[in-house]
């Protein structure tokens, strides 16, 4: 719609505006990005073990006013229809690449979870399918292994693929927007269950 | 207008970065807005308690803070460098990017994409650039209707208002003010609607459904732009986003050039900083991140927007660029005595507050906001709560300096400040000058009562208008001194 004009005027002023406080393009035009200076003495890993990683997972979940279920590796399939049933399901979506045949399932799974934050993000892998279907159901149920959990923001956003389509998941839909009231349940789904997967070795909760 | 360096700022006419009235006009009538005040009192309150509450959790958050003002001061060193690597990643990925040098310049763009896809209405996320812009009244002049999603926007736009809190945009009004809004805006309103914010949620999301599940436009505005990667990142907490960013088959993003950051791992740290510093949440409930296109899932048509708008203007400021750090979080809003007190309709501009009052008089060129480097205590409660650390009450001595020296350069007859001032260094260099003038300042003891002057003559009377002047002691420091010590050292 712009020609190259506006383009061309904008880059032109910002060389204008930094004048010599500009340092030298080590390669103008290309790719190859100025040194970054910025210092990252910020914590980049955790230091929590599987069992309280899932713990803190968990708390911070229901925190946020989710429904958390916490089940062994063997049992994942009896945690779902447990859920369903509860939550008097009859017709569900299933992302194709789940793997969960057999059993009337509307669960996805996930890319990575955060415990600290107490976030969950889906890639748009064929185990999670297109970002639609966590979004347009009133009742989101997702299935979390102890393997995707991490501790810190920076250990899953060095699991994250860019190039995928991206959904962070912190707790249902909720705004605060009248009188910071907090409602829970605006456009997104208002129920947000996790069935959390204890690690193999270990499958009590709880340690 | 007066530039610097010749580069223009926003063009007046279009969009909200300018008030009907000065600050200190404008706050006077707000602050006799008792509901007003009770809004923002709570509000403020609660916000800065659950921010205080996660800062604190956070055994690094003053790494994550100087590492988020680090990466911000090189973005903008570099700022054509990651834009154009912006630019090449995003259309790598199938999407289009338009540059805007201005705000009418990019209501046209936007006007004309959505005129490409023949679309009557479009779905928005909120967005405070598009605000600034004032893209909505674009829209509707070609006969494009934009529906605002998220309930706060959506609140503003049915009460044909203006937002008054970068987070919270309808803070200003209680529930009982939105739900006659909404029964006498919304057509398909069930006329029984009670004043429960759940009632009220659920009534805007009966609204919007159908807007979201036949729209086949989605505008949005943009947190952050990974430069490296050409990944666009949007935090909410409703969905709203999600449904925008998601449904329909084309998305327009609009995007101030300034927040653009360099790499993935930049995400690190703002998104971290960012939402314990706004809503003061661990996470917020929604983040929505897109590259480019992707087949079969999400819109298929992207399009990029890259406003400058007075931005390069305020980056040719060396000093005064820092305002362009600024992640929009709204700390610095909530702890402010200022803020807290007048609203945000008193500052004139989208951008309200401390952060406002030094972003938008760079943004509209000094003279055009000259009041609001002057709304502020300087009392530096802004610059603790800012997550990017921005000196914001440096900055505003900054932009009263500039403003002084502008309007000095503009105006052949000196002003009374300016005269005042001549006077006072006058005075001032000369040690029986000095006494001189104390002495005859004595006179005003006479006006003094308790200690305090109440009201002055003119023109002095500008000052006690709003404040009180303390009476002049009865004695000076110098002759105390040689009253008590003799003339002793």
């Amino acid at each position: 719609v712009t020609g190259p004009a506006a383009r061309d005027e904008v880059l032109a002023r910002i060389r204008t505006a930094l004048g010599d406080s500009a340092p030298a393009d080590p390669d103008p035009g290309g790719h190859a990005p100025p040194a970054d200076p910025a210092p990252r003495a910020y914590r980049t890993s955790g230091d929590l073990g599987a069992g309280l990683l899932l713990d803190l997972l968990a708390e911070r979940l229901r925190d946020y006013g989710c429904t958390v279920r916490r089940t062994a590796p063997g049992e994942v399939m009896t945690a779902v229809g447990e859920a369903l049933i509860r939550r008097g399901a009859h017709r569900i979506v299933v992302p194709s690449g789940l793997g969960l045949t057999g059993l009337p399932t509307g669960t996805e799974a996930v890319a990575v979870a955060i415990a600290e934050t107490g976030t969950i993000v889906l890639d748009g892998s064929p185990d999670q399918g297109r970002r639609a279907l966590s979004l347009v159901p009133d009742y989101h149920l997702c299935l979390v292994r102890a393997h995707q959990v991490v501790g810190l923001v920076p250990e899953a956003l060095a699991r994250l693929d860019p190039g995928r389509p991206l959904t962070w998941i912190s707790g249902p839909s909720a705004t605060s927007d009248i009188e910071l009231d907090r409602v829970q349940g605006v456009h997104g789904p208002r129920t947000l269950e996790v069935i959390l997967v204890e690690p193999e070795q270990a499958s009590q909760p709880g340690t | 207008l007066t530039t610097f360096l010749g580069i223009p700022t926003a063009p007046r006419g279009v969009g909200h970065l300018r008030g009907d009235e000065p600050f200190p006009v404008a706050a006077r009538k707000a602050l006799a807005n008792t509901q007003l005040r009770r809004n923002l009192g709570k509000a403020t309150a609660t916000i800065r308690a659950k921010r205080a509450a996660v800062v604190a959790e956070l055994p690094d958050w003053e790494e994550l803070r100087e590492a988020g003002r680090a990466i911000k001061a090189h973005t903008m060193r570099n700022l054509g460098h990651y834009l154009t690597e912006l630019e090449s990643q995003v259309t790598a990925r199938g999407g289009t990017v338009h540059w805007a040098r201005d705000a009418i310049e990019a209501n046209r763009i936007v006007t004309d994409l959505v005129r490409a896809t023949g679309a009557a209405e479009v779905v928005k996320v909120k967005s405070i650039v598009t605000d600034e812009i004032g893209l909505n009244d674009a829209l509707a002049q070609a006969g494009i209707h934009a529906y605002e999603t998220d309930l706060a926007e959506l609140i503003v736009q049915l009460g044909k208002d203006r937002p008054s809190h970068i987070l919270v945009p309808a803070i200003h009004r209680n529930r009982a003010e939105i739900r006659d809004i909404f029964l006498r805006e919304m057509s398909d309103v069930d006329p029984g609607l009670t004043d429960t914010p759940a009632a009220l949620t659920e009534a805007a999301r009966l609204h919007l459904r159908r807007a979201f599940l036949s729209a086949r436009v989605g505008i949005s505005g943009a947190n952050f732009a990974v430069a490296e990667t050409g990944t666009l990142v949007v935090l909410e907490s409703e969905g709203n986003g999600r449904m925008c960013l998601t449904l329909p088959d084309t998305l327009i993003t609009v995007m101030g050039i300034e927040k653009v950051v360099p790499a993935w791992r930049d995400l690190d740290v703002f998104m971290q900083l960012l939402p314990r510093s706004s809503t003061g949440e661990r996470m917020n409930p929604y983040t929505s991140m897109w590259t480019g296109v992707t087949p079969g899932d999400g819109p298929q048509s992207f399009h990029l927007v890259l406003l400058d708008n007075g931005r390069t203007a305020a980056l040719a400021d060396e000093t005064g660029r820092q305002a362009l750090h600024c992640i929009r979080c709204s700390a610095c809003l909530n702890v402010c005595p200022v803020y807290e007190r007048t609203g945000g309709h008193a500052y004139g501009s989208v951008y309200p507050g401390p952060i406002g009052a030094v972003l938008s008089p760079q943004l509209t060129g000094v003279e055009d906001n000259a009041s609001l480097p002057y709304a502020s205590t300087l009392c530096g409660a802004c610059y603790d709560a800012c997550p990017v650390k921005i000196d914001i009450p440096s900055l505003l001595v900054h932009l009263r300096a500039r403003h002084v020296e502008e309007t000095a350069r503009a105006h052949r007859v000196a002003s009374p400040e300016a005269v005042t001032m001549a006077a006072a260094s006058w005075v001032m260099a000369s040690p029986a000058r000095w006494a001189a003038a104390q002495r005859a300042s004595r006179l005003g003891r006479a006006l003094g009562r308790g200690g305090r002057i109440r009201r002055l003559p003119p023109p002095l009377s500008a000052w006690t208008a709003a404040r009180d002047a303390p009476a002049p002691p009865r004695q000076t420091f110098r002759e105390w001194w040689r009253e008590e010590r003799g003339g002793r050292p």
